[in-house]
């Protein structure tokens, strides 16, 4: 149960039950589908960058408390961030969630994700963590269409 | 006395047990110690291992054949003139035989092994589509199909023009024959339906939709990989045309499976793989195909997997369908009315005939969670869309979280189930 109580943190519940920028973007904001194969969830991230800086983001869908948690997250930390911040951000969540050693500059970069350490202890539930920073990705280099987990 | 009597007459002879007796009289403490993967911690807990739907496991005498295949009678088959070969053929025929006297069909040359259901449906597809689709035609399925009986079909209607057809489930997880009356057309060239879903299990009249069929002359396959391990069956008396099974799901090895098809309709067929085996003479101008059952079985066979195939049919008939099933409709039935005092939880799935699965969701809360929690407490279920994507979509869900029982399970690990998921009611409060 202690790696329960790591996982299911009490901020990620609270996310994951009212999640923050659970909204749609009007045109021209760029949007990306997540989709993971796994259990078939999908989330779609939607960013309006102005001048390289994510000006509004939101995202719709419906997953399990960490996929939702993770992109309600997502898209408070990545508010006034710069693209590139923002896949910076992406790699160090990434080590973050697989248990890669973390340097103290990547942990302070990461902030309140660092809830998610606990991810780590469960490899299965990586791609949940990780599905709408995968669409976040595929939002911002243009891509529309669909990424997968797989 | 009938094969099923029978098999429910020596089920009780053999196993009239000391013990942990259950009404259905299994002495599930002396089956446990069959299966030695049983016997191990998760997570700090006793496994409990409820994804029986996903894969059985295997019991002793499974692990055993494969083991003395492997150490004693390995060659390749058909062919040598060597004892080995000689040892290694009759092994796999047996193994064909005993597959034969499960589904009680009239002979050896209607059963063909592949490699799974999978590959047993992609066969059909692929050869009765060849012989008898083209452009406009129909293939009739129903709502509930898993993606293996859905995509092989789709890839033929690419291929030919033919279209798909759709028998719709009801809210309870059920089939209404008078839909599939209205659907089948003169158009219609095989329906394909599942015997047990494996995501509501709900138990499809089978019978009487292979009736309905037959009286329009269409041809019926039946996606057993649910049914195998716990409905008896009799393809002779349900007179379907084509019959699939997976031996992995029937406590068997993976990597083999069976498919029954009728003679007289595989002798009209093409054959699926071309190679080795399935010919009777090759040159470069001309090939004559080998007769039934071999001409679908090209290439070297999993012969070990066959082997233990075969193991598993005797253990399952050592106990006997109707026994095992008896066992499981208990654990079922306990498990459905225990999950119906959990606040918020819903079983998906209420078709008046079902066996050994239970669907269900809990309200706000993901299938996966629940899986990651159950987990944590060695219970091991189902989480997803278990491959019917259409179905789910019906049912309006995503997921669901599926326990799903087998003749080892015991009443301990119901109620294991059931305080994993009000633990999961905690962690989410």
């Amino acid at each position: 149960m202690a790696d329960l109580r790591e996982l299911y943190q009490e901020v990620i519940l609270d996310h994951s039950r009212k999640p923050r920028n659970f909204r749609t973007l009007p045109e021209p904001a760029r949007r990306a589908d997540g989709f993971n194969p796994l259990c078939g969830d999908k989330i779609t991230v939607f960013v309006r960058l102005e001048q390289d800086q994510v000006r509004e983001i939101g995202f719709l869908g419906s997953g399990c408390a960490i996929s939702t948690a993770s992109a309600s997250m997502m898209t408070e930390k990545l508010k006034g961030k710069t693209a590139q911040d923002a896949l910076r951000l992406f790699e160090e969540f990434h080590d973050l969630v697989t248990g890669k050693a973390v340097t103290p500059a990547a942990g302070e970069d990461l902030g309140k994700l660092k809830v998610f350490s606990g991810v780590c202890e469960f490899p299965i539930r990586v791609k949940c963590a990780t599905l709408a920073w995968h669409a976040l990705k595929a939002a911002l280099s243009g891509g529309a269409g669909q990424v997968s987990t797989e | 006395m009938s094969g099923a009597e029978e098999r429910a007459a020596s089920a009780k002879g053999r196993l009239a047990p000391a013990g942990v007796r259950t009404a259905a009289t299994l002495d599930v403490s002396a089956i446990r110690r069959e299966f030695p993967i049983l016997h191990q911690q998760v997570n700090g807990h006793p496994l409990v291992y409820l994804d029986n739907a996903a894969t059985t496991q295997k019991p002793r005498a499974v692990l055993e054949a494969l083991q003395s295949f492997y150490s004693l009678d390995n060659a390749n088959i058909h062919r040598g003139v060597h004892e080995l070969s000689q040892r290694a053929t009759e092994a796999y025929e047996q193994a064909r035989e005993k597959a034969r006297g499960f589904l009680n069909a009239r002979s050896t040359s209607e059963v063909l092994f592949v490699r799974g259901t999978t590959e047993a449906i992609n066969l059909v597809a692929h050869s009765l589509g060849a012989a008898r689709v083209t452009a406009g035609d129909e293939i009739l399925l129903t709502g509930m199909e898993h993606h293996s009986n859905i995509v092989p079909w789709q890839m033929l209607c690419e291929r030919t023009g033919a279209r798909i057809r759709v028998v719709p489930v009801d809210a309870k997880g059920e089939l209404a024959l008078d839909d599939v009356e209205r659907l089948l057309s003169p158009r219609t060239r095989l329906l394909s339906v599942v015997h047990l879903s494996n995501s509501l299990g709900t138990i499809n009249p089978v019978k009487e939709i292979i009736a309905l069929a037959h009286r329009r002359g269409v041809p019926v396959l039946l996606d057993g990989a649910q049914a195998s391990a716990r409905i008896p069956l009799d393809v002779q008396a349900l007179d379907c045309d084509f019959y699939a099974l997976s031996g992995h799901k029937l406590y068997g090895p993976t990597g083999i499976g069976v498919l029954f098809g009728k003679a007289e309709i595989l002798e009209s067929l093409p054959p699926f793989l071309g190679g080795g085996d399935m010919i009777s003479s090759v040159t470069f101008e001309k090939t004559l195909y080998n007769k039934l059952p071999n001409r679908f079985e090209a290439g070297t066979p999993n012969v070990a997997g066959a082997v233990g195939l075969g193991a598993a049919i005797d253990f399952v008939r050592g106990i006997g369908v109707e026994a095992i099933a008896a066992h499981e409709d208990e654990l079922l039935e306990q498990a459905t009315q225990a999950v119906a005092r959990i606040d918020g939880l819903r079983v998906v799935g209420t078709a008046r005939r079902k066996a050994g699965i239970l669907s269900f969701v809990m309200e706000g809360i993901h299938p996966h969670d629940i899986g990651t929690i159950l987990d944590q407490r060695g219970v091991a279920i189902r989480a997803g869309h278990h491959c019917t994507q259409p179905l789910m979509e019906s049912l309006g869900l995503v997921a669901t979280a599926r326990a799903s029982f087998a003749v080892y399970n015991t009443s301990a690990e119901v109620q294991a189930l059931v305080e994993g998921l009000a633990d999961v009611r905690r962690v989410f409060a």
